[in-house]
């Protein structure tokens, strides 16, 4: 079945070539940070983590995305989501193939990155983080690519991939589960110590990775003759939707705890991240536009009207998963570092190099994206022709 | 004085006696109770990785910091000087790529979650000196994914500089801001400065996160850690465990403050005021 991503069009090579590109001047930008060290990054003593752990936070939502298809299908025999939830089984292996590669490029010694596994620590977070990333990346490839298989020979999914399917459920409920106690269970830092951060985390995934599904789809039938049932299609808008309410209301529950309360530790990060602190407020535009995006979202995809045309569908989608990689992907890592232990203020913006850095780990995504949706795309449309 | 003339004589010849390992450092503040010292010194080669302190300790080693005595301000230099040299500490001109182990600043950063406006003008100009509290409940040898921070049965928050695989977790999970990172290779700035290395302690590389190790290297050999030395009067240094110590004492006599307690981390760092 590999053999069909070789086989494609001038178009098709032109962006695999593009990203390959990308991806080699990223890979330049590493190697000077491997040669320098991370001091050519934004971070700093206080700022401990940037954009390459935000950005591997947020991509862990979206590989989690992906059982917002999989439990209509699989648990509820949803049939309409039959054709579509391999594709978004391989956004969860481009995801977490991009959340590998954030934390190896975020790590000061990589070289000794099997220490994880040479000196296992069961009270380390990051611990179980990489049992369930690895694992659900295993589980991602083993139930995507024999499910694809099966429909290319036209038969049902082999019975011994079942167990992986209904295990996929919970493990990928697991992975952002864990990702959120990385943060929640540290002292210290306000923004993070809350209880509602991992199912915060859970619903801006939910409303993220099926945000970016829908996206695709409605892009893969413009250069394919694959067509998507258009109700599929709303149903998974609909799930966005309620995910991003959810959210939000979570968010507002962050804000009347911090505000109401008035403990000036709880109020601080958001006062930074939204209003500014001390004349320190390099983040709250971004911020203010991902809660703006975040309700134009919400507004397009609740209106049935709009939500049917696939312009405004695109539009509420596409702010639905601005608002969350900002928020996410950016204001939630950096806001639990400000201010610092002592309550002054370090602020943080990202350099050249690390950016591309970070881009090209995006690029590398993309192209897994590009190899496993051309060979879903070609079982496609040869199903259809048959 | 953080340790009597004969406490010391005694504990250091009886470190001449064990030779020099890690057992003469808790012969050092445990005089007289060799058996402790015996089953501690086995401990600490064995399975005592962990971090999980026993119920009641025989060493809980910490330290007291006479803030009054630093308006002298030629003590907070001295004692910067003596842990630089000691730990071969690089000086890096930003302050985001700042190796810190022990630093000073005011009572207002040292005690945010205490801060108070009417606060005597007294305390608020005094430099206090921060450093790894060494916490009885250490949330950085918690998150550590590959346990290169640690904590040892005599209550030291160890760093292991060759195994760290500098993922800065520790860092994010510690309330107090006492560990840094070698974002570039701490070697540069050493050899630019020229600077007189000390041979016994090792420089590290780039990549690792690094802190104040209440100079465990120099326990080893039966002396006291580098600022103590520096200052006696000002840092009072030894064993929490045993009431008749020093520490205790002090701790007995004098006002404490520890920073953020109601974090549960249990500071083994005291700010006498």
């Amino acid at each position: 079945m590999i053999e069909r991503a070789l086989k494609g069009s001038p178009k098709y090579w032109g962006w695999v070539f593009f990203l390959l590109a990308v991806i080699s001047v990223g890979f330049m930008c590493y190697l000077y940070q491997l040669k320098n060290g991370l001091g050519i990054t934004g971070m700093s003593r206080d700022i401990s983590w940037g954009v390459y752990i935000a950005q591997f936070t947020y991509f862990v939502g979206v590989a989690a995305g992906a059982v917002m298809l999989v439990i209509p299908k699989y648990l509820h025999h949803y049939q309409k989501y039959a054709k579509i939830v391999v594709f978004g089984e391989f956004i969860a292996i481009a995801a977490v193939t991009m959340c590998l590669l954030f934390i190896i490029v975020d790590i000061g010694q990589p070289m000794r990155m099997l220490n994880v596994l040479l000196h296992p620590t069961p009270h380390s977070m990051l611990f179980y983080d990489m049992i369930v990333l690895n694992g659900y990346l295993a589980i991602n490839i083993i139930v995507g690519y024999n499910t694809l298989l099966a429909d290319k020979k036209g038969l049902p999914c082999p019975g011994w991939v079942k167990p992986f399917i209904y295990l996929s459920i919970p493990w990928a409920i697991s992975i952002h589960t864990v990702t959120a106690f990385l943060y929640a269970g540290v002292p210290g830092r306000h923004l993070w110590l809350t209880a509602v951060m991992a199912p915060r985390f859970l619903a801006s995934a939910f409303a993220a990775g099926p945000s970016l599904l829908i996206m695709l789809l409605l892009f893969v039938q413009k250069v394919s003759k694959f067509r998507v049932d258009p109700e599929a299609i709303q149903s998974v808008a609909k799930t966005v939707c309620y995910a991003m309410i959810v959210n939000v209301f979570l968010m507002f529950m962050e804000f009347f705890t911090a505000y109401y309360s008035h403990i000036p530790g709880h109020i601080a990060p958001l006062e930074y991240l939204f209003f500014g602190l001390h004349g320190h407020d390099s983040l709250v535009g971004f911020m203010r536009f991902s809660m703006l995006a975040g309700f134009v979202g919400i507004g397009i995809l609740l209106v049935p009207a709009l939500r049917r045309q696939n312009g405004w569908l695109i539009a509420g989608v596409a702010s639905v998963f601005i608002a969350t990689l900002i928020d996410k992907g950016v204001g939630l890592v950096i806001g639990g570092f400000i201010p610092n232990p002592f309550e002054t203020i370090t602020e943080y913006s990202a350099t050249m190099p690390e950016i591309m850095i970070a881009i090209s780990i995006w690029a590398v995504g993309a192209l897994v994206l590009t190899i496993l949706y051309k060979l879903a795309l070609s079982v496609r449309e040869e199903q259809q022709i048959a | 004085m953080s340790m009597d003339r004969r406490e010391f004589l005694k504990a250091a010849g009886l470190s001449a006696v064990a030779g020099l390992g890690a057992k003469g450092a808790f012969d050092l503040f445990m005089p007289g109770d060799v058996d402790a010292s015996e089953h501690e010194g086995h401990s600490e080669h064995g399975e005592g990785h962990g971090g999980v302190a026993e119920a009641g300790p025989k060493v809980r080693l910490a330290m007291a910091i006479d803030v009054l005595q630093l308006k002298d301000h030629s003590k907070v230099d001295k004692i910067r000087a003596a842990c630089d040299n000691a730990h071969n500490i690089p000086h890096w001109d930003s302050k985001d790529d700042e190796i810190k182990w022990i630093w000073e600043d005011e009572y207002e950063h040292v005690f945010p979650d205490t801060h108070n406006e009417y606060l005597a003008d007294e305390v608020r100009e005094l430099p206090f000196l921060l450093m790894c509290n060494h916490c009885d409940d250490p949330p950085c040898a918690r998150v550590c994914p590959v346990e290169a921070t640690f904590k040892r049965p005599d209550g030291i928050v160890a760093q292991d500089y060759h195994r760290c695989i500098g993922c800065r977790f520790c860092m994010a999970a510690c309330p107090y801001g006492s560990r840094s990172f070698n974002w570039f290779d701490p070697r540069i700035p050493l050899k630019a400065e020229g600077r007189k290395l000390n041979p016994r302690f090792p420089t590290r590389m780039r990549g690792v996160v690094e802190k104040c190790n209440f100079c465990v290297e120099r326990l080893a050999e039966g002396k006291k850690p580098a600022c103590v030395e520096a200052c006696p009067d000002v840092m009072i240094f030894g064993n929490l465990a045993d009431p008749n110590s020093n520490i205790r004492k002090v701790l007995r006599e004098r006002v404490s403050l520890r920073r953020k307690l109601e974090l549960g981390t249990k500071p083994s760092v005291f700010y006498l005021v």
